[in-house]
């Protein structure tokens, strides 16, 4: 197959970028996208031009460091899924694809297609775990957890972190990503110690990060690539307004 | 051969040795914790969990990783699950159990000691991660879940969906945040360590490149723990993430560190086939698919073009039960992957060059329904699809056997540490617990043991005695060091040829996969050793790495890390070479029963392997040797029949 493509370059956070046109002859349809920009890269690099940059690394959907919007949409056309898991197949010959960044403030571009995410650390170090300290848990069977709330909790922690909510959101929210892993321990028997802390914490890390707010578009849930949904957002929102209750009233 | 190693494994009856040890173990005071400063590389399940540990005893640690987040260690990859031996089922499982299955799973190339221990700890591991939120399978009665995995007839096996790598690692990464935000640790991502100081012969210190900015760094420390994962990468294509690197460990190697057992590697027998030239890795499908997939090939060789299902009952050939009734299609994952091999080799293969098997769920289908498979292994199911576009609940899916693992590593005592003093190796990076080939979900269990309860018990045994020894990072072999880093990365930027770095790393794995992968034998093997130095002097006079040193440069990344694997290999060739004789995932033809089973020659290779570097881009290294002595298992020939 054959594609055309426009492609973000950018040297530095700081410097001006702009979309610069490639084209790529007999790609096989079982090439993924990856591979695709592999071996562009690799022509690229034979002519003595500068290859693009691009993370990626398990490169099968897991490890959530791809941040390319391809087509305009976070991770592409194929969803549940990231961009690594996109095969070339999924394109028309002859097709003008546009690969860029993940636009969100919250992200600087590092370079080209490589941006900088550490905004998405930061909001779990705000209170995003269980201060179970190492040596001190009781025996796993001690405590039981329902199925239901297990399999439920198993569904928001499956987030892979990449970000494309963010990315996909007008707002540039970062909601669905909090909720999951306040609604992921709010569930748990094991998060309940610190729920209200967790929940307040890391909504208003969220917040000084400069991410917008959710206004219902459901875009987040759309490129998802772990398929994590959007009611875990009004999941969420409840636990905030019960904390911030609770702590207005001194508790 | 030349020296035996002395492993410092305590004495003692088995079961009482870690016990004993911890009684004799040194300690650090609290107050005195914050005065020691330690770097960790690697923030997979083993670095991650040694770091929040650590941090939370109140030392103070420096944690490095290349990706741009702690989360993204490629530890996040692994699917199926997480050995302890609990025996929640009530199926007959014990710490004993579990320490025998693991030993015997490694044909007897294993130290007793530390596998026993690795088996008496895991079960606390189940208890942590359960308190950190974990949120493993349960049944409806609320208790924990398990299945049963490669190479074990009890269930042991905890798991989380088919991500159970993914949350164990959040959770040591949910723990190591908590760290990072208590001022305990400090996080350098995007950082890759590029050198290993030596100050008097301890490790005292990294050097790095900021992966974003170029800038070298020097780091001083009291103590040094590499948890960088395997060198899988090695082969080219791999299960492997795309970043895992020898880098680490390789650099440590070259400082003086002994590099044990590097031909151990495992080929995991369940991977979606190659596909094409362009391909950058293989995907693994979980072996749990083995609990309820049949492996077969066709019987008649005209029959391999047909479609499966065309396929009669009588005329297949389901290859792993016929040879193995007793495992049957859950036989380890050497002996299926070498099967996998066989059938292939004598023209049964399925698929694009007849480089495949099936793996057949029609049956576990009409027993259990549809849905039963779709809830136990949807997700794998789902990826399959993505990948080869074919529907695997209506013909079974192909596969083949991928590099996967690396069992050899640096080597190091019970107290995990190498032979250089203050330099520990945790994780996928040192070589200790599971021999000659892993079993399925005992890398997870390793990984989390090492870091979160063991390492934090033997460190001390190292730091005890170093208060007030931490180098400044001006001091003479820091600079050395740094300038080396330097001149490294100014020659690959200055060589401009021809080839790209792909390109070297494409062709070093292709012939090592050919000579040193799922058989290899004394010519392969020496060709292969003739043939690297030749690739090796082709990169350093025409690779092309474009871009400059003191920016972000991908290539150059890929670069570092291939020059490193086009001396290992050799390496790995060499060992593969002295070891004369079929273990585990080292299958050499020269050692076979009839029925082409491994034959191991207990007399002479009962012993760790450990490489001493000797200068120069990779002449001969020194062979040491660490019997192996087996005080409670008796040495007996695996058989899974
Ligand atoms: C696809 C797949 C599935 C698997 N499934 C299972 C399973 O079901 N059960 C099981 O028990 N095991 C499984 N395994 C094996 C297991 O996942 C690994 O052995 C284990 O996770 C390794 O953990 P680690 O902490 O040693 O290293 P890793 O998780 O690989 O972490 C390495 C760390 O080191 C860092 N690093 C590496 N080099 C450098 C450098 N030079 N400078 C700075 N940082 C560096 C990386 O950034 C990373 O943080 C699987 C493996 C794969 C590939």
């Amino acid at each position: 197959m054959n594609f055309k493509l426009k492609i973000w370059r950018q040297t530095t956070r700081e410097a001006k970028g702009e979309l610069k046109s490639y084209e790529i002859e007999d790609i096989s349809p079982a090439t993924s996208f990856l591979e695709m920009l592999d071996i562009l890269n690799e022509q690229l690099t034979t002519k003595g031009a500068e290859p693009i940059a691009f993370d990626s690394d398990c490169r099968e959907g897991i490890c959530g460091i791809c941040s390319l919007t391809i087509n305009g949409e976070a991770h592409g056309p194929s969803h549940p899924a990231a961009a690594c898991q996109l095969y070339m197949r999924e394109f028309k010959e002859g097709e003008t694809i546009t690969v860029e960044p993940f636009r969100v403030r919250s992200f600087p571009i590092v370079k080209d297609l490589v941006i900088n995410r550490s905004a998405l650390d930061r909001i779990v170090q705000a209170g995003g775990f269980v201060s179970a300290r190492t040596g001190s848990a009781p025996e796993a069977n001690s405590i039981l957890v329902p199925k239901h709330n297990a399999d439920v909790a198993m569904e928001a922690a499956a987030c892979i972190g990449c970000g494309a909510c963010a990315a996909a959101c007008p707002n540039a929210s970062a909601m669905l990503f909090t909720a999951a892993k306040i609604s992921h321990l709010a569930l748990l028997p094991q998060g309940q110690p610190e729920r209200s802390r967790r929940v307040l914490r890391m909504v208003r890390q969220m917040d000084e990060e400069g991410f917008g707010n959710c206004t219902n578009t459901y875009e987040c849930e759309a490129v998802c690539p772990a398929e994590i949904s959007a009611s875990f957002i009004a999941r969420m929102n409840r636990e905030y307004a019960i904390a911030s209750l609770r702590e207005r009233m001194g508790e | 051969m030349t020296g035996t190693l002395d492993s410092k494994t305590p004495d003692g009856p088995l079961p009482e040795k870690w016990r004993r040890h911890q009684n004799n173990s040194r300690l650090v005071a609290p107050n005195n914790r914050r005065k020691f400063e330690i770097i960790i590389v690697g923030t997979g399940l083993a670095g991650g969990s040694a770091a929040a540990t650590l941090g939370e005893q109140g030392y103070n640690v420096k944690s490095f990783c290349y990706q741009d987040s702690p989360r993204r260690a490629h530890s996040i990859a692994a699917q199926g699950g997480i050995n302890a031996a609990k025996n929640y089922p009530n199926d007959g499982d014990s710490v004993y159990r579990l320490f025998y299955d693991t030993i015997k799973g490694g044909d007897f190339r294993s130290r007793e000691a530390n596998v026993y221990r690795l088996a008496e700890v895991a079960n606390s591991i189940i208890d942590q991660c359960v308190e950190q939120g974990v949120p493993f399978a349960r049944e409806y009665g609320g208790l924990l879940a398990n299945r049963s995995f490669g190479g074990a007839q009890v269930s042991r096996t905890f798991y989380a969906r088919g991500q159970t790598g993914q949350q164990l690692l959040l959770g040591a990464y949910q723990a190591l945040s908590r760290q990072i935000a208590a001022g305990t640790v400090t996080m350098f991502p995007q950082t890759e360590m590029l050198d290993l100081v030596l100050v008097d012969g301890h490790a005292k210190g990294i050097i790095t490149r900021n992966l974003i900015t170029g800038e070298i760094v020097r780091h001083a420390a009291d103590a040094v723990v590499l948890a960088t994962g395997g060198y899988g990468n090695v082969f080219y294509l791999s299960t492997n993430a795309r970043g895992c690197n020898v880098t680490a460990t390789y650099r440590a190697y070259k400082k003086g560190a002994l590099f044990a057992n590097p031909c151990y590697t495992q080929i995991h027998p369940t991977c979606i086939p190659v596909s094409g030239d362009y391909q950058s890795k293989l995907t693994l499908m979980s072996e749990s698919l083995r609990n309820d997939g049949r492996v077969w090939v066709p019987k008649r060789k005209e029959d391999c073009a047909k479609a499966p299902n065309d396929i009669p009952e009588a005329d297949r050939d389901y290859y792993l039960e016929r040879k193995y009734p007793s495992y049957g299609n859950l036989a380890p994952r050497d002996i299926s992957s070498r099967s996998a091999k066989e059938v292939c080799d004598e023209g049964h293969g399925v698929g694009p060059g007849g480089r495949g098997v099936y793996l057949d769920f029609k049956d576990a289908i009409a027993r259990l329904g549809e849905d039963t498979i779709r809830e136990r292994y949807g997700n794998l199911f789902d990826i399959y699809e993505k990948i080869t576009g074919d529907n695997a609940y209506h013909a079974p899916m192909r596969i083949y056997p991928a590099v996967h693992y690396t069992m050899g590593g640096l080597w190091v005592d019970y107290n995990l540490m190498s032979n250089i003093p203050g330099l520990h190796v945790i994780g996928e990076a040192n070589f200790s617990d599971h021999g000659a080939n892993r079993l399925g979900a005992s890398a997870l269990m390793q990984g989390l043991a090492d870091g979160y309860f063991v390492l934090p018990y033997t460190l001390p045994n190292y730091l005890a005695g170093q208060l007030g020894k931490r180098p400044a990072t001006d001091h003479p072999e820091f600079i050395k060091a740094e300038a080396d880093v330097r001149e490294r990365t100014r020659r690959m930027l200055e060589v401009d040829g021809k080839r790209s770095v792909d390109s070297f790393h494409r062709e070093l794995g292709l012939l090592l996969w050919d000579k040193c992968g799922m058989a290899r034998n004394a010519a392969g093997l020496q060709e292969a050793i003739a043939r690297i130095p030749q690739l090796r002097e082709e990169f350093w006079s025409n690779v092309n790495v474009p871009g400059y040193g003191e920016t972000f440069n991908q290539s150059l990344e890929r670069a570092g890390r291939v020059a490193d694997f086009l001396e290992f290999g050799e390496l790995m060739c060499r060992d593969a070479l002295a070891r004369d004789e079929s273990c585990g995932g080292h299958f050499r033809e020269e050692h076979q029963t009839a029925e082409g089973e491994a034959l191991r020659n207990d007399k002479e290779f009962a012993d760790v392997f450990a490489w001493e570097y000797q200068g120069g881009p990779a002449p001969e290294p020194k062979l040491h040797t660490e019997p192996l002595v087996f005080e409670s298992v008796h040495l007996a020939t695996r058989s899974y029949k």
